[in-house]
């Protein structure tokens, strides 16, 4: 008896996979469109910035933004940051470096559907680069595992933004990500922290769901002349904030422009008592639009 | 002046430019010998060592960086068969350090130092460098190496224009004063390109056109509103904007609007090209802002009052250096008063 266990136990010893609880992230996964569908896929309204702890500087730059940004050449193939990347839209795939010896997981790539952008973690206890390095888009993430969730902080990032109509995030900003696998489901929880334009850290979750033999197509850009302008041309808004679509969400939604401003109290619970006595006794009801057929 | 460096097309320019020089010389002379004299007599204080490490690491091909530090810029440096090429020197008080990383990557002796402008961050170690290094000209192999750059680096450090006093065994030696100087060191072009009334009066990008990267000095200082001193420097917000647009046309990404051409500013982080386009954006929509207010007949106050820099304060209004944000609107103003045109009072929606 004494035998059979011992030789069970060995048999354990030699099947089992590594003493922590790392998991295995490896694969393609499908986004799960669940939350803020409208503003992770068609993408949000210009100055619908609620939510965001952001300060003055931050709305400025947003005030500023003009979308015409995206037909300059220069901006063209530019892809979401690695802090905005997962809202998506973002199948993904994730894959390992290991070592040849130990077969220790050395890094986990993890590339994104939408522009293809590859953004590598290392899982080998290396330090940051100096400052003096480059900062990208994807920035310099190293990966620590707690349990069976894998903790993910990034640095060297390039400037982005934290919504697509305007808000930035500086080169200076930091992440830290919480990648979290149940089962077949893949929850990715990320806060960005910033000190020129958040005042608190921005926490977002998404999820996906593991999908075997999932392709992700290449994502080819080059960019083009699409409409001749000076060199040189930087497109913006002078003086700020006389972009007339600023006004089309706070219109359609009837929330005042106190509201449709953001800052980090509307972050929290007891906002819903405060938003309460800003908005009129009728709002504006919307839906869908009608057919124009 | 030397006149023997590769290919013949850079001789028959520098020999274009030695005559040119010649020329100015013979006309201001006294002036000028006056002021080389003074400076060949100063007595410069030797400033304490910088007790740091220095920040090497290998941008692209046969480039190099080492970071800024000890009061001075970022300094490159190119290697190869032929030699070292040295872009910009530092400080005194770094150059036995600076030296000593170069011999860390490669025996090869220092050829050249290209100065990317006057400003003593970026001139600094001229002198001692330019003493360990052997340069290969008309007389053979000789004891210092050759230092090049526009001749408005010259006309600054020997006190031509301003009143610099730099030891004159650490002013340029080869200068050009048209567009553009061309070499071919360790297999590659090596391309200083003028950009004139940019961060200074001679300022030069440095092209290393094989290793695909661009050495932009003290246009791009990616950690700092640019320091705009006519006066003093001769340079300007437009021609700095020009500088970085041509920059972003020099420039080729690989993907993603990333990689490809690396650019190395004066200070800061390694750039591509979309950070460059992200500094040229906030300087163009800065001026545009600034004009807008000129057109609109504010005085400096009121200008200062607007906080036309609000959003971008937090990244480039921090003085690494000293220079503040209000040195930066006032200058602005200066040069946008002087050069919008304030009977057309319709400001656009967006620029130009």
């Amino acid at each position: 008896m004494q035998r059979r266990i011992a030789g069970g136990l060995l048999a354990l010893a030699l099947i089992a996979g590594p003493a922590s609880a790392e998991l295995d992230l490896t694969g393609a996964w499908g986004q799960k469109m669940h939350e803020d569908r409208l503003d992770r896929g068609g993408g949000p309204d210009i100055g619908d910035f609620t939510g965001l702890p952001i300060n003055d500087a931050a709305l400025l730059r947003a005030q500023t933004w003009d979308a015409n940004k995206w037909s300059v050449p220069e901006h063209q193939c530019a892809p979401h940051p690695a802090d905005y990347g997962p809202h998506g839209p973002a199948h993904i795939r994730i894959w390992t470096t290991t070592d040849p010896n130990s077969f220790k997981v050395v890094a986990y790539h993890i590339m994104l559907g939408w522009m293809n952008p590859v953004r590598t973690i290392w899982l080998d206890g290396r330090a940051h680069p100096s400052p003096n390095a480059p900062h990208t888009w994807e920035g310099f993430s190293t990966g620590v595992w707690d349990g069976d969730t894998l903790i993910v902080k990034t640095t060297h990032l390039k400037e982005g933004w934290i919504r697509r109509n305007g808000i930035p995030r500086s080169a200076n900003g930091k992440l830290t990500e919480f990648l979290i696998r149940h089962d077949n489901v893949l929850t990715w929880v990320s806060a960005v922290e910033d000190p020129v334009y958040l005042t608190e850290p921005y926490v977002r979750s998404w999820n996906w769901v593991l999908a075997p033999g999932l392709w992700i197509n290449p994502y080819t850009c080059d960019a083009r002349v699409e409409v001749e302008r000076p060199q040189g041309f930087v497109a913006h808004w002078l003086p700020p904030g006389m972009n007339p679509m600023l006004k089309e969400f706070s219109d359609k939604t009837g929330f005042p422009t106190q509201v449709t401003n953001g800052g980090a109290n509307q972050l929290y619970p007891e906002y819903q008592l405060e938003l309460k006595k800003l908005l009129p006794a009728q709002l504006p009801q919307w839906g869908e639009p009608p057919n124009p057929f | 002046m030397s006149c023997n460096t590769k290919p013949a097309s850079a001789v028959g320019l520098c020999r274009l430019a030695a005559t040119a020089m010649l020329s100015v010389g013979l006309l201001g002379s006294p002036a000028h010998a006056q002021k080389a004299r003074t400076a060949k007599n100063a007595k410069t204080a030797q400033p304490a060592e910088f007790a740091g490490e220095l920040d090497v690491m290998h941008v692209k091909g046969n480039v190099y960086l080492i970071g800024a530090a000890g009061g001075g810029a970022h300094s490159v440096f190119q290697i190869g068969p032929d030699g070292v090429v040295v872009v910009d020197t530092q400080t005194p008080a770094t150059s036995a350090k600076l030296v000593e990383a170069i011999r860390e990557v490669t025996p090869k002796p220092i050829r050249i130092i290209l100065n990317t402008s006057a400003l003593p961050d970026h001139t600094g170690g001229n002198l001692p460098v330019t003493k360990v290094g052997k340069f290969i000209g008309d007389r053979g192999e000789i004891n210092v190496a050759s230092i090049k750059g526009h001749e408005g680096v010259l006309n600054r450090m020997s006190g031509v224009i301003g009143t610099a006093t730099r030891p004159e065994a650490a002013w340029p030696t080869d200068v050009y004063y048209t567009g553009t100087m061309d070499l071919h060191m360790n297999g590659e072009p090596v391309i200083l390109i003028h950009h004139p009334a940019a961060a200074t009066d001679g300022d030069s990008v440095v092209f290393f056109r094989g290793s695909d990267v661009i050495v932009a000095g003290e246009i791009f200082t990616p950690d700092s509103y640019p320091v705009i001193e006519p006066e003093q420097r001769g340079g300007s917000l437009q021609g700095t904007i020009d500088a970085l647009n041509r920059i972003i046309d020099l420039a080729v990404p690989v993907m993603n609007a990333q990689g490809g051409t690396l650019v190395v500013p004066a200070y800061g982080p390694i750039a591509d090209e979309y950070s460059v386009v992200i500094y040229r954006d906030m300087l163009t929509i800065i001026r545009d802002r600034i004009a807008d207010l000129v057109k609109r007949g504010m005085t400096l106050d009121q200008v200062k009052a607007a906080r036309p820099t609000l959003d971008y304060d937090g990244i480039y209004g921090t003085a690494p250096r000293g220079w503040t944000t209000n040195q930066f609107v006032e200058a602005a103003y200066r040069e946008l008063s002087a050069t919008v045109d304030k009977s057309s009072p319709d400001h656009a929606t967006a620029s130009p």
